[in-house]
């Protein structure tokens, strides 16, 4: 029998778990409009970030492709796009390339349309056009291939690497099996723990997909020492050494573990969507929740299962995030914020697999539109896009 | 009688495991799980907090602190059988500016 979910496909072929207007300021100078634009329109999700101007070529252009990824995105089905005017992200190629796939996008500008005021009627306006039109797509049965899944680690202790990142593990290991596709990241904490994951890079840890996974552990120490500093009193956390946790290398090697067990087929860059790649992939992304919950939807997950121990309630604007607690103290004192109890693991009530099959139940049933909890009590708006120079 | 105290060794290789229990006090016994379920009791040294780990065999100044079958950072004491092992004793090796790394 084959497994399948219920979901939203859209005209370039990606299957959406959501059915969202993205309100994208294309410069946080345009935050106020957009903000103001998603109170007053149901049915919309605002992608609110810090950047998109004074920054590096590479950073603008990084910024551009994180958005145009991000509206491409298969929870989104239709954008509005808040520009102020003179930033310096290509507004223009965001509106083309969002359009390119085939979703309807609209543009305001805020210094032409004359103002604050008369952004948010224009945009308003546009908004509730755009929900009014993707409001009646009605959700298919596709197959679980079709599922891309990102995973993630936070708020972590002890309990993390051996409960909920196995529990996650044995997901993912499930997905790949069945076809689908997993993405990983957090290059931070692959640090310590690295040499495991390029040997299981397709073509060995010798191949370009293992040597790339070492290059990008450099590049994220090298950029920590470019500044005179490194990463301790940074990583682990203070919280992370309060929940137990004593060095780095113990973090990463239990934070590897949600990875599973399947060949690494290669390395994403943090902008870069999936297009037809499946298996399990890395996405080169820190391990912070703004910048990495952005990086994952911006692939095109359409759901991420997240991992906690001492209790990270956080979630993202387009992309619902299930919470798998660890820790069974935790589980009981933030219920109403975990998704799933993988404490029971540690108290030897139930096994690595019953809990890994509870939470693919679960994730089918959120991929056809269960909300998580996080969504239902509307903590999402963790976002920032993840860039390399300073501001300038 | 009082509740089992457990601390849970992750790998045969490791020379910590680590305690899921409250309360665990200097000198009190807790039973070492391995993988395999067998069990072995010992002393603890310090009071260890849910989640912290133990050495499972002394571990000397500057050798490796191994958990998952890896090395986890090294010992910054000599560390004593049943010892609290974290930040204290132990140091990260990775991460760091002031040391040439060697990876893989």
């Amino acid at each position: 029998m084959s497994i399948t979910f219920q979901g939203y496909v859209r005209p370039d072929g990606k299957v959406g778990s959501r059915n969202l207007v993205a309100v994208i300021p294309s410069v946080i100078c345009a935050t106020d409009v957009a903000q103001a634009i998603c109170h007053a329109v149901s049915g919309t999700v605002g992608f609110f970030h810090h950047q998109g101007c004074c920054q590096l070529p590479i950073d603008l252009k990084r910024v551009t492709d994180t958005l145009i990824s991000l509206g491409c995105s298969p929870n989104v089905g239709a954008a509005l796009i808040v520009s102020l005017g003179c930033e310096g992200t290509d507004t223009e190629r965001l509106v083309r390339e969002i359009s390119a796939a085939g979703k309807p996008v609209e543009v305001i500008h805020i210094q032409e349309l004359g103002g604050m005021s008369r952004a948010i009627q224009q945009g308003t306006d546009l908004a509730q056009k755009l929900a009014m039109e993707i409001s009646g797509l009605q959700r298919e049965t596709v197959d679980i291939s079709r599922a891309v899944m990102s995973i993630k680690c936070g708020a972590s202790d002890t309990t993390s690497g051996m409960a909920s990142n196995c529990v996650i593990g044995y997901v993912a290991d499930k997905l790949v099996d069945l076809g689908a596709t997993v993405i990983f990241g957090e290059t931070t904490e692959f640090l310590g723990g690295e040499h495991i994951l390029a040997r299981r890079a397709v073509g060995g840890e010798d191949g370009p997909v293992g040597r790339k996974i070492y290059e990008i552990v450099n590049r994220m120490e090298e950029r920590a020492k470019a500044v005179g500093e490194d990463m301790r009193g940074g990583q682990p956390t203070p919280g992370n050494i309060a929940g137990g946790l004593s060095s780095i290398e113990e973090k990463s090697l239990g934070a590897i573990v949600k990875s599973g067990h399947r060949p690494i087929q290669g390395v994403l860059e943090y902008p870069q969507m999936v297009t037809t790649q499946k298996g399990l992939w890395i996405k080169d992304a820190p391990g912070r929740e703004p910048e990495i919950l952005t990086g994952m939807a911006a692939t095109g997950a359409q759901f991420m299962l997240f991992s906690t121990g001492r209790g990270a309630p956080q979630g993202f604007p387009s992309m619902p995030v299930i919470k798998i607690c660890g820790n069974p103290n935790t589980y009981e004192r933030m219920r109403n914020d975990m998704d799933l109890n993988a404490g029971v693991i540690i108290n030897g009530e139930k096994s690595i697999e019953e809990v890994g099959e509870e939470a693919f139940a679960l994730l089918l049933q959120v991929l056809s539109g269960r909300m998580t909890k996080n969504e239902a009590i509307h903590y999402t708006s963790t976002m920032d896009i993840y860039c390399l120079g300073p501001v300038i | 009688m009082d509740e089992l105290k457990l601390a849970l060794k992750v790998d045969d290789k490791d020379n910590v495991a680590t305690i899921f229990a409250n309360g665990v006090a200097d000198g009190m016994e807790v039973e070492i799980r391995d993988k395999k379920g067998k069990m072995t009791p010992v002393h603890v040294i310090g009071d260890v907090p849910y989640g912290h780990k133990i050495a499972v065999r002394p571990i000397h100044k500057g050798e490796p602190v191994i958990k998952y079958g890896e090395s986890i950072g090294a010992a910054s004491a000599d560390i004593r059988m049943g010892e609290y092992v974290h930040v204290h004793n132990m140091v990260a090796m990775r991460g760091r500016g002031d040391l040439r790394e060697v990876q893989g």
